[in-house]
């Protein structure tokens, strides 16, 4: 058997029922052009909320005071013990897998700029809070470390702060807002961060030195909250440990003791989204390979039609020499090309369709290699099971009853 | 050469139908020489297309021998079959059976396609060869569907011995034509057969069989009745009795 000659002969063939042909693809193209398309959208939207996760810190550490209620009381009651400015220290010179490490604090309270008012939560933290909630400045700057030593009455605020403050699109730098009476001059803007995953809004906040808030709003010498960013995300687990060794050796806990305080991390919040996510994709994938399917079906269905129209054709090469392998691998090439040149349309206007929905859409989309890849594969497969059975039917007919077909 | 191109010895086939059979051919002897040109005939269920199907290889005996250029057929795989074909055998039938929306001497090309000798140069030359043979080179880009039926048949025919088959066998290959055309396919088979290649021939037509050296007569699964023809028809002459009416009502 020549295949080259049999290749001709399915090429002459399909070109001679280019309909025929384009409508057998059209199932192929559509299955390939969807799996393209929701996959890209799906990991754009994977990507995205990955992103957001990222924007939140995926590297934070907390440490809260308090153990975990046991039974809703407190352990040891009336020795609580405090987080204290002392045990930030120790933190940053002790914790090898701890990059940046804050004391928080934070008091709720209204804020006044001229004749307007707000009620807000006014945080006390260092200026590396900027590194480890990777949360920068629209405009203007972080305090600096010697504000922070020097208790200094300066203040970032945040978005819907400035809005309802200063007004709508406004950059209030350089102005003076009064928290308790006390003059605090706003050295930045924060850039905006949205809700959080309670829905609650995180840009209605102002940040000001942690020693000013501490000493001249608060008056106290405990921290809220210890916050803390790993060197890595893959240190996050490593330097909660060390943070909870260093912090139990350094509040004299024994080794029955129950934790005073708590750690959490992002890292769980970051791999419950990124399930999420995976389950989207994987859902909008399934939805899009089962059109592939449907695709694969729709040519098994033309190609047995073709068999069955084609009975008489097939008759005739039978008789001029053509064996029943010749025929198999004529509709076998048939198929295969049309799932190939199916396949490749497809995935042109799969990824013009991505490119479409997210120009719409503002939605990003990642086209990987993968998903092409995947897409083209799974149109050749389909191609070959679902030409098989027709390609079979064909090889096998009786070349007497195929001739005398009508 | 003495040995018959096609041989058979006690041709039977029976075939099936659930509970009862149906003896199509009941012990058949022929022996068709080289060069000769015979006519099959005999009534419908007399057989004569069952033998065909058998000596065309397209289908095999119950029991019995078939030799077709001294190769025993009767116990070959399908695949066999089908390489004898290519190579052995030319077929025309009454339905003339080209490929729609295919040109004429891409029909005619088919046969070598399957066979694997030629490049592709030396195919379209030997296809043009046979529409030569036929009549008709200068039709060969139209389509199958641009020609007539008479033309219809003669690319067929081209089809048929393009491979220089040792056997060209026609089954009613006039059952769709008027007589004129009959006779000017009738005259192809002939000089065909003067150039050396043997033709079998089924008819029910006493007139077209008359073109043929010899008769044999089918009846019942079995011959019946084997003649030379006497006075046999020259298909160049009798063309020229019959007048081309078409031609000229139209002209």
């Amino acid at each position: 058997m020549n295949i080259i000659n049999i290749i001709k002969i399915s090429y002459r063939s399909l070109g001679r029922n280019k309909l025929r042909s384009f409508l057998t693809m059209l199932g192929i193209i559509i299955g390939v052009a969807a799996v393209i398309a929701m996959l890209a959208i799906g990991e754009g939207a994977s990507n995205a909320v990955k992103q957001q996760i990222a924007g939140l810190g995926t590297n934070m550490l907390i440490v809260f005071p308090f153990a975990s209620t046991q039974g809703g009381v407190h352990y040891q009651a009336g020795t609580t013990s405090r987080l204290k400015e002392s045990d930030v220290t120790a933190i940053r010179e002790q914790c090898p897998a701890v990059e940046y490490v804050t004391p928080i604090t934070r008091v709720v309270t209204q804020i006044i700029a001229g004749t307007e008012n707000w009620r807000t939560n006014v945080f006390g933290a260092y200026p590396n809070y900027e590194k480890i909630r990777n949360w920068p400045v629209s405009s203007g700057s972080y305090f600096t470390d010697q504000d922070e030593r020097d208790a200094a009455k300066v203040c970032l605020v945040g978005q819907t702060v400035a809005t309802n403050l200063f007004g709508e699109g406004s950059v209030p730098l350089g102005e003076t807002i009064q928290i308790r009476n006390l003059p605090f001059k706003i050295v930045g803007v924060l850039a905006p961060k949205g809700q959080n995953s309670n829905g609650d809004d995180q840009d209605d906040i102002v940040i000001a030195p942690f020693s000013t808030v501490q000493k001249k709003l608060q008056g106290t010498i405990y921290a809220g909250a210890i916050f803390a960013s790993a060197i890595s995300s893959a240190a996050v687990p490593a330097a909660g440990e060390e943070i909870t060794q260093l912090l139990r050796d350094r509040h004299q806990l024994r080794p029955w003791d129950p934790n005073d305080f708590t750690v959490r991390t992002q890292t769980e919040i970051a791999s419950t989204a990124d399930a999420t996510t995976k389950t989207m994709t994987l859902l909008l994938a399934s939805i899009a390979g089962i059109s592939l399917i449907v695709g694969g079906i729709g040519i098994m269905n033309i190609m047995l039609v073709s068999v069955t129209e084609r009975t008489r054709e097939i008759g005739i090469r039978m008789a001029v020499g053509a064996r029943g392998g010749d025929v198999l691998t004529q509709f076998l090439i048939e198929a295969l090309t049309l799932s190939f040149a199916g396949g490749l349309m497809g995935i042109v206007i799969g990824v013009l369709t991505s490119e479409f929905v997210s120009n719409l859409q503002k939605w990003p989309i990642i086209i990987s290699p993968e998903s092409i890849a995947l897409a083209f594969t799974f149109a050749a497969i389909i191609g070959i099971f679902f030409g098989w059975y027709p390609a079979r039917k064909a090889a096998n007919l009786n070349p007497i009853e195929a001739l005398r077909y009508e | 050469m003495s040995q018959p191109i096609i041989s058979t010895k006690h041709l039977v086939k029976v075939y099936k139908m659930g509970d009862f059979e149906v003896h199509a051919l009941r012990g058949i002897n022929l022996d068709v020489n080289s060069r000769e040109f015979v006519a099959i005939m005999g009534a419908s269920g007399s057989g004569k297309s069952t033998f065909m199907n058998i000596v065309g290889c397209l289908d095999t005996p119950t029991s019995g021998e078939y030799f077709l250029d001294g190769v025993e057929v009767a116990k070959m795989d399908r695949d066999e079959l089908a390489r004898l074909r290519n190579l052995k055998l030319g077929f025309v039938f009454q339905a003339f059976n080209l490929l729609p929306r295919t040109t004429a001497v891409e029909n005619v090309e088919l046969p070598l396609l399957y066979s694997n000798k030629l490049s592709s140069l030396q195919r379209r030359e030997k296809a043009m060869d046979a529409l030569n043979a036929v009549g008709l080179a200068d039709r060969a880009e139209h389509y199958s569907s641009q020609l007539s039926g008479g033309q219809q048949q003669r690319v067929a025919i081209a089809r048929s011995l393009v491979n220089d088959p040792v056997v060209i066998l026609a089954d009613e290959p006039t059952g769709n034509l008027d007589t004129r055309t009959s006779v000017e396919v009738m005259e192809i088979f002939q000089k065909l057969n003067e150039r050396g290649i043997t033709v079998v021939l089924v008819t029910h037509e006493m007139d077209i069989a008359q073109f043929a050296d010899r008769n044999v007569v089918f009846k019942d699964g079995k011959i019946n009745k084997m003649v030379s023809v006497e006075d046999r028809k020259i298909a160049t002459e009798e063309l020229s009795k019959i007048p081309v009416l078409v031609d000229e009502i139209e002209l």
